[in-house]
This record gives C-alpha cells, structure tokens and sequence, in this order.
C-alpha cells in the first residue's frame, strides 16, 4: 500500500465517518420512533375510559372521595439525522415535520404517564402541559438538545359508588 | 398537605387564604449522564437520565413550597404552577408556586355518605 492510497483511505474515513453515523442513525432512529408510537397508541386504547381535560370540572353528580396534584415529564429528542434535516429546513423554512412528531410523541407519552401516576382515580382535570427547550446537549450551535414536556393535572377520584353506578 | 392545581380542593371547602408560596431549584446536570444522554442523542428517542434529573429536582421543589405553607399553618395549596427554564448552560431552574390556604371538609362536593352519593344542584 503506498503512500497516496493510505492518504485516500484516511480521507475517505474522515468525511463518511459523519454520513456513516448519519444513516445509522436514521434507520436506528425510525425504528425506535415507530416502536414508541406503536407503544403510545396501545396504552391509549387501554386508558380509554380514563379521561384527562383541559377543563376544571368533574361530574357534578359523583362525589369526591380524594384529589391530588399529579405530575409527570418526558425528555424526547430527534435523531442526528432528523436534526440535520431540521437544520436545512431552517433555509427555506416551512413546516419542520421532525420536530412535529417528536413534540407530538412527547405530549402523548407525558400525559400516558400522568394517567399511570394515579391509576385509582376516575378523572384528571385541569390538565396542562408546558413544553420547555433545556440546556442543548454538546453540540453548542444546535438550538435544540431535548425538549422537555411537562404535564400535571388534578387527579380526581370519586366515591367508591360511582364505580358501580356507572357499571348499571 | 393536599395539592391541586384548580383553584379549590374537590370536596373541601377554603376558610382561610396565606397567600402566595413558591418553591424553586436550581440543578446542574452531571458529566456521566451528560455523556449518556449525548449518545442517546445520535439516535433519538427519550432521555431517561434528564428525565429523571428533572423528576428529582421537581419534587424537591415542591417540597419546598410544601414546607414554606406549612410554616404559613396551611394544609393545602391551590392553583399550583410549574414553570420549567434554562438558566445557563447545562443547568435548569424549576420553580413551582401556588396558593396556600386552609380547608375543612364540606362545601362543594362533600365528603359523601357511602354508598348512596348525594345529589347536588
């Protein structure tokens, strides 16, 4: 091996390294991206019957039994490929699709698991989800490292006769 | 200590209002979950570690206003907010604020005689 064809091989190294990594993590990014959509959409059916509103009233006729506060936060973020796509979009502007999704998963996922924090309760009122960008992660110039989404809600559990009046 | 964040307690009624109490901290992620979370960057998805970072620092946060109603004599806080910011790099500053109050069982939606829930209105 002489000395130009090393040199071609480092080079060669040096600029696909990047486009390697890029690829990877596109086929490796929609996989996991497809498998917690698919999750999300299966835990959704099951807590069908769990309401979680945006509004701050319960149904006048049951009586309370307990509430408390519930919390619950997901930090989600895109993949290298999808932020290189998120990047170039940011030239010509429009719709960032990537971004899109990610928030949307975020949200579901934090209101899953808001309902999971209080299984024993009927209703989750005055739900609000706050959507806040922390500190990027190593690469300074991107804006974005992960965003984090934040939903709470008043869990709301009526009198054990609800359940039973509701079953009639 | 009851939480919520509408503006009573479903149930209780309020006799007594303290006023505003608040609670905040300020948290520095560290290097190894820094690293893990950078890696976990290249392919997306959740980062468990920040997630968790956040879920520690949120809860001691309300801690906080927790012990800042009951030195107020309150035994539950109202109208709850969360308020979530990047103050410099690689740290977060989670502030979380309410209304302090006292309340006693009745009003509203009573405690209920079971098993017959009574109508109300």
């Amino acid at each position: 091996m002489d000395d130009s064809t090393a040199e071609l091989i480092g080079v060669l190294i040096i600029y696909l390294f990047p486009i390697f990594i890029a690829i990877m993590a596109m086929f490796i990014g929609r996989y996991l991206e497809q498998r917690h959509f698919r999750s999300i959409r299966d835990r959704e059916t099951a807590t069908n019957h769990y309401p979680a509103v945006p509004t701050s009233t319960w149904d006048p006729e049951a009586s309370v039994l307990d509430s408390r506060l519930v919390t619950s936060s997901v930090v989600v973020s895109l993949d290298h490929f999808k932020r290189i796509l998120a990047n170039f979009r940011n030239i010509f502007g429009g719709n960032v699709r990537s971004y899109e999704s990610l928030l949307d998963r975020g949200k579901r996922e934090a209101i899953l698991r808001l309902k999971e924090q209080a299984p024993d309760c009927h209703i989750i009122v005055n739900l609000r989800i706050v959507t806040s960008n922390i500190a990027s992660v190593h690469d300074r110039r991107n804006t974005m490292g992960g965003v984090e989404v934040l939903a709470f809600g008043t869990a709301v559990k009526y009198a054990v006769s609800y359940d039973t009046r509701s079953a009639t | 200590m009851q939480i919520s964040n509408i503006e009573s307690i479903p149930g209780q009624q309020i006799v007594a209002h303290f006023g505003l109490v608040s609670g905040n901290t300020v948290r520095a992620k560290h290097v190894g979950k820094d690293i893990a979370a950078g890696l976990k960057n290249i392919v997306g998805g959740e980062l468990k570690g920040y997630t968790e970072l956040l879920e520690d620092a949120r809860k001691e946060a309300v801690n906080r206003m927790v012990q800042q109603a009951q030195s107020l004599g309150a035994n539950a806080i109202v109208n709850v907010r969360f308020s979530t910011s990047a103050v410099t790099q690689g740290a977060a500053e989670l502030y979380v604020y309410g209304t302090a109050v006292q309340v006693q069982p009745g009003g509203g939606a009573a405690v209920p005689a079971i098993p017959v829930p009574p109508a109300i209105g």
